[in-house]
């Protein structure tokens, strides 16, 4: 079922946002394929009424109380960006 | 004392307790041990200052009475649990530079017990791989070597550094994490005992993630017992993450009675695979007749959807990491990559396609494509109903069985690029690990024999969901019958 | 009522609008991290290591925000699911700093409901609520701080949403406007929004598509985070005007992603290059369904005010207010708070039924309080003038110590001064002369005063009693008691 080609290769690609050579494509696409051509046995499985697993530890979700406890620790959010400018994190300009 | 890195966990507890042995000497001993295994290229931050420090604190506190199993323990840290002001960067470039303002719950509760770090290990980059070959600070060579040969091996992986440094005694228990098979296969590589305890036991708090409804933080060590003390540490609820589970730690090495007669153990029918060596399919029987001399009942179980659970496996995780790593982006931490004249768009790609190794890409092109639209119904859908049979699978045998016994992994050791050009070979490695860690269950490796080049082999048990105490307890016994007494060369000190 | 209608070259056209509107919840922590929700603070200073997505980082969520969505949905008379999960819609931005947002999808929390809108002279139209769900707040990127960088602020990121989806109910820019209207009204009332759209705590992405009449609907266009609802209304007018020339035009409507721009009240296309929009949704897996009982359903439904429609209808059918007196007040939920607490004391005052007094009292807010309030640029909880203190002055027309008519005199130096109306009145002894015998001697004296008046109206010009009566209150300063001194007049003037 799964037949991807350079097109998608790029699209996905794109999607992920990661720069792949134009001459990469051609044998990334031939890996793809092959894995999804694997996983694809899966199809031999009759699920038919089956949910998929919603989570792993059979457990409600937690619900935290509305109390300010974190925040206040510009410093730390800073600490490690490539750039930061008055507080702020500064990136490229975003070109549309 | 003779050399004291070769002591265990408990060994080193009691002397400790006795005063018969300081943390600081064991602390020193292990630096120095740190630091002469450069070769094995385990540690890619290495802490000695923190190591002589926390000993100091542990002696003090030893002396003052307060002294728990992991007091004074030195250990090594895999690079994906965030240490403070530490490396921290699950062996990618993307994270180039990264110490994080904060802790690790698992990191944290072992320095809460008072354990020493010796350095951060090294990984597969985000814990993607079964040889950390992957990882950017180069891979890991396994402490092992086949008899009479100089040639190296795969330590296993993605935790190919915390088997190696706790094999090749630069450390006496190291974390590891687990998301299809990374602490049991590379224990069973390097004759180490690994446990993944059930999904939700240990908090992610702190972890990076690659598949966050697969990982689940463990350790290695040397032995059963080691395994009992340092898990206990590591365990526990943690509000901080919202699917650790809140039920009390039982006390691991009290489950470590010997005793299992009575005791139900699985046999599934589906892990005995075509091709798979003689030896291991020999020592899985051996394991057999050793669960039967101890008083144990084999049962023969089928698990029917096991063959599924690698194709199940590397359709969700691929999913979940294509957007758990999508965080990494050059906007506020690690790697930045600039394009002359582009904006933040070039930024991304320029940045993600320097930062991420080839395996880590091609685990985001595929999860990216499986959840994109008119494809998500085909696989990522079908792939959680199948986990749910998985799941399934499970349940209906541990209504029958307390464990199940399995061979770990396919064969042993292999020697690096073997099956690093092939993507699927590579992940068949993690074919009897991948089911339990689907389903959510506990599982060990447990060093069981040599294979007839002299490299380590081990056999896993599975338990229920929160039954760890009979994993531990079943693989108590298995160690004891196995007798597992071998050790590397050490061609490496 | 006219319809809202497009008259084309070819023919009329209609507007089809459906509108998403994200409304901040109230609460004092995000939806997912432990960092305040306040508005203003320095960059990056509300913001916790989750929201930044640090590695290894994990949400957690705030029982307040699932509990504000519940009572929303009930406000809204939406059906409440009590499973509903979260999932991650992935997308790259700067502001979005884990690389996907966490929303829900396919399972919201709460469904279908409805919200009548008041379309003035007592008409209403009900528009169907597809759906709330909750979902995270982005960061904020600044474009124009830096020649070559954009400035990226997390304050705002993982800052609790509620996106209220409508269905494409309304057909003019005047429901939309009145939809959105209504519904800051209700998150208001009920204190799940504070409803600033200045402050963007309320944002509305409106989607517009147009027809001919009777034809299938046609491809829509999304208009997004519009922040004020008469830019709405401008978006909307401007929107299906431009979609019915490129129609006419034998063209054909791109389904896009526009924005309003308020300077030059056009809509413009967002992207350059339309890229294809893929989020990939799927189940967040560092979080459980969310899953609640009847009993926590029932707790939150207990936990609402009055609401806006019910209000009206009381204060219409157990007050006696006029239908537009009662819709006014219950605008503002500060606006019937005021009233309302105006009435209890008007009543304890005088001991007057609240019907008795409720028609009067709500002219009197509607009007002078308002009309003043209005001149002087002042909210409703601002005023100078309390409620207590409003009352009293009504109080004071009812027992007859003022005349309405110095009343207003009184209410203006009330307003300026906020002293209470007793003490102006004494201050400047307005108190009404209600004595007979004072106001006979008045007369009196304005009888004799006027005697070519007295005359002609003797001779059968009855409309002169108003001329008496005018002279007397001017020689009383407007203090006389009206209804006496009619009473008293006539009997003299007949002789
Ligand atoms: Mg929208
Ligand atoms: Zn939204």
């Amino acid at each position: 079922m799964s037949n991807i080609d350079k097109a998608t290769v790029a699209k996905i690609a794109r999607l992920a946002r990661i720069k792949i050579a134009d001459d990469k494509l051609e044998p990334l696409a031939g890996e793809l394929n092959n894995i999804l051509g694997w996983v694809e046995q899966l199809d031999e499985v009759n699920t038919d009424d089956i949910q998929p697993m919603s989570s792993v530890v059979d457990v409600k979700l937690r619900w935290r109380d509305d109390k300010v406890t974190d925040g206040d620790k510009q410093e730390s959010v800073l600490k490690n960006a490539p750039r930061g400018e008055y507080g702020f994190f500064a990136v490229p300009k975003v070109i549309e | 004392m003779s050399d004291l890195t070769k002591l265990s966990i408990a060994e080193a507890r009691d002397l400790l307790k006795k005063g018969e042995l300081s943390a600081r000497e064991l602390a020193e001993a292990h630096v120095a041990a740190v630091h002469a295994a450069e070769s094995l290229n385990a540690y890619i931050a290495k802490t000695p200052e923190m190591a002589l420090e926390m000993a100091d604190k542990a002696d003090a506190r030893i002396k003052a009475g307060g002294q728990k199993g992991m007091t004074g323990i030195p250990v090594g840290i895999k690079d994906l649990f965030a240490t403070k002001g530490v490396h921290t960067q699950a062996c990618s470039h993307i994270l180039d530079g990264f110490k994080p303002e904060y802790e690790s719950t698992v990191s944290q509760k072992l320095w809460d017990d008072g354990a020493v770090m010796l350095g951060k290990l090294n990984m597969d980059e985000f814990a993607m791989g079964s040889s950390n070959e992957t990882s950017y600070y180069g891979p890991v060579k396994n402490p092992w070597r086949a008899k009479g040969s100089n040639n190296d091996f795969v330590p296993g992986g993605s935790s190919g550094g915390s088997v190696a440094s706790v094999a090749g005694y630069c450390a006496m228990g190291a974390t590891a994490s687990d998301t299809g098979g990374s602490i049991r296969q590379p224990a069973a590589f390097t004759g180490t005992f690994g446990i993944k305890p059930t999904y939700g036991r240990c908090s992610r708090y702190g972890m990076v993630a690659f598949a966050s409804s697969l990982d689940q933080a463990g350790t290695i060590t040397r032995d059963v017992r080691d395994g009992a003390i340092m898990l206990e540490s590591i365990s526990g609820f943690d509000t901080k993450d919202s699917t650790s589970v809140d039920i009390p730690v039982p006390n691991f090495e009290a489950a470590l009675t010997g005793d299992i007669r009575g005791m139900k153990i699985g046999i599934p029918k589906e892990y005995h695979l075509d091709g798979m060596p003689a030896e291991i399919e020999a020592l899985w029987q051996q394991g057999i007749e050793w669960m039967k001399a101890a008083g144990a009942e084999i049962v023969n179980i089928s698990l029917p959807h096991t063959k599924y659970a690698l194709p199940t496996y590397y359709i969700v995780a691929p999913a979940e990491a294509s957007s758990n790593l999508a965080r990494y982006d050059g906007v506020r931490y690690g790697l930045r990559e600039l394009v002359e004249g582009g904006g933040l768009a070039d930024m991304y790609e320029a940045t993600r396609a320097a930062g991420f190794g080839d395996e880590v890409k091609r685990r985001i092109m595929i999860g990216t494509y499986v959840l994109s639209a008119g494809y998500y119904d085909a696989y990522y859908l079908k792939a959680q109903k199948v986990r749910q049979l998985i799941s399934n699978d499970f349940k209906e045998a541990f209504g029958k069985v307390d464990a199940i016994l399995t061979p770990t992994a396919p064969s042993a050791a292999f020697a690096f690029g073997e099956k690093s050009d092939d993507p699927i070979a590579m992940y068949l490695n993690d074919v009897f690990t991948v089911p339990a860690s689907l389903a959510g269950i506990p599982g060990s490796s447990v060093p069981a024999g040599l294979d007839a080049n002299g490299l380590p082999l081990g056999l896993q048990i599975l338990g229920k969901a929160w039954d760890e105490e009979t994993v531990f307890k079943v693989s108590g016994v298995l160690e004891e019958a196995a007798a597992f007494k071998a050790k590397p060369e050490e061609w490496w000190r | 009522m006219s319809k809202f209608l497009i008259q084309g070259a070819t023919g009329d056209f209609e507007v089809v609008i459906g509108l998403e509107v994200h409304a901040q919840v109230i609460s004092n922590a995000k939806l997912f991290s432990g960092a305040a929700t306040e508005f203003g603070a320095e960059p990056n200073a509300q913001v916790s290591l989750v929201d930044a997505a640090m590695p290894g980082m994990l949400p957690t969520i705030n029982a307040e925000c699932i509990r504000q969505a519940v009572r929303t949905g009930l406000a809204l008379g939406a059906e409440i699911n009590k499973f509903s999960v979260f999932d991650r819609k992935n997308y790259f931005y700067a502001d979005l700093p884990q690389g996907y947002q966490i929303s829900q999808f396919k399972h919201p929390i709460v469904g279908e409901g409805t919200i009548t809108l008041d379309l003035g002279d007592g008409r209403s139209k009900d528009v169907g609520i597809e759906r709330i769900h909750l979902e995270q707040d982005a960061g904020k990127s600044m474009h124009d701080q830096h020649p070559q960088y954009t400035y990226v602020d997390l304050n705002r990121s993982g800052v609790a949403l509620m996106e209220i989806v409508s269905k494409p109910d309304m057909t003019s820019p005047e429901e939309a406007g009145a939809y959105l209207t209504k519904l800051r009204t209700i998150l208001r009332y009920i204190g799940s929004c504070d409803g600033n759209m200045e402050q963007g705590s309320m944002r509305a992405d409106v989607n517009v598509s147009v027809r001919r009449a009777g034809e299938p609907l046609g491809t829509r266009c999304e208009i997004k985070n519009v922040n004020s609802i008469r830019f709405v209304r401008q978006a909307i007018e401007y929107e299906a005007q431009r979609q019915v020339d490129i129609i006419e035009a034998g063209g054909k409507i791109d389904q896009e992603t526009r924005l309003f721009d308020p300077g030059k009240g056009e809509t413009r296309s967002m992207r350059s290059k339309e890229e294809a929009h893929d989020y990939r949704y799927f189940p967040d897996p560092d979080l459980l369904p969310i899953e609640f009982d009847e009993a926590f359903i029932d707790a939150a439904r207990d936990s609402l005010p009055e609401l806006p429609d019910e209000k009206k209808a009381r204060f219409i059918e157990d007050l006696g207010l006029p239908d537009y007196n009662a819709s006014v007040l219950v605008a503002e939920k500060e606006s019937c708070d005021y009233f309302e607490d105006l009435i209890a004391a008007l009543v304890k005052k005088t001991g007057k039924d609240a019907k008795a007094v409720g028609a009067k009292a709500s002219n009197w807010v509607t009007g002078d309080l308002f009309g003043a309030l209005n001149k002087a640029g002042k909210s409703v909880t601002e005023s100078p003038v309390s409620a207590e203190q409003g009352a009293d002055l009504l109080a004071l027309i009812e027992d007859g110590t003022i005349s309405g008519r110095i009343a207003k005199d009184v209410f203006e130096i009330m307003f300026d001064t906020s002293k209470d109306a007793g003490v102006i009145v004494e201050e400047k002894g307005l108190r009404q002369v209600s004595d007979t015998g004072e106001i006979e001697q008045i007369i009196d004296e304005v009888i004799a005063a006027n005697p070519a008046q007295l005359e002609q109206y003797r001779a059968g010009k009855d409309k002169l009693i108003g001329f008496f009566v005018g002279q007397v209150m001017k020689a009383t300063g407007g203090k006389a008691n009206p209804g006496m001194v009619n009473k008293l007049l006539k009997p003299k003037l007949d002789g």
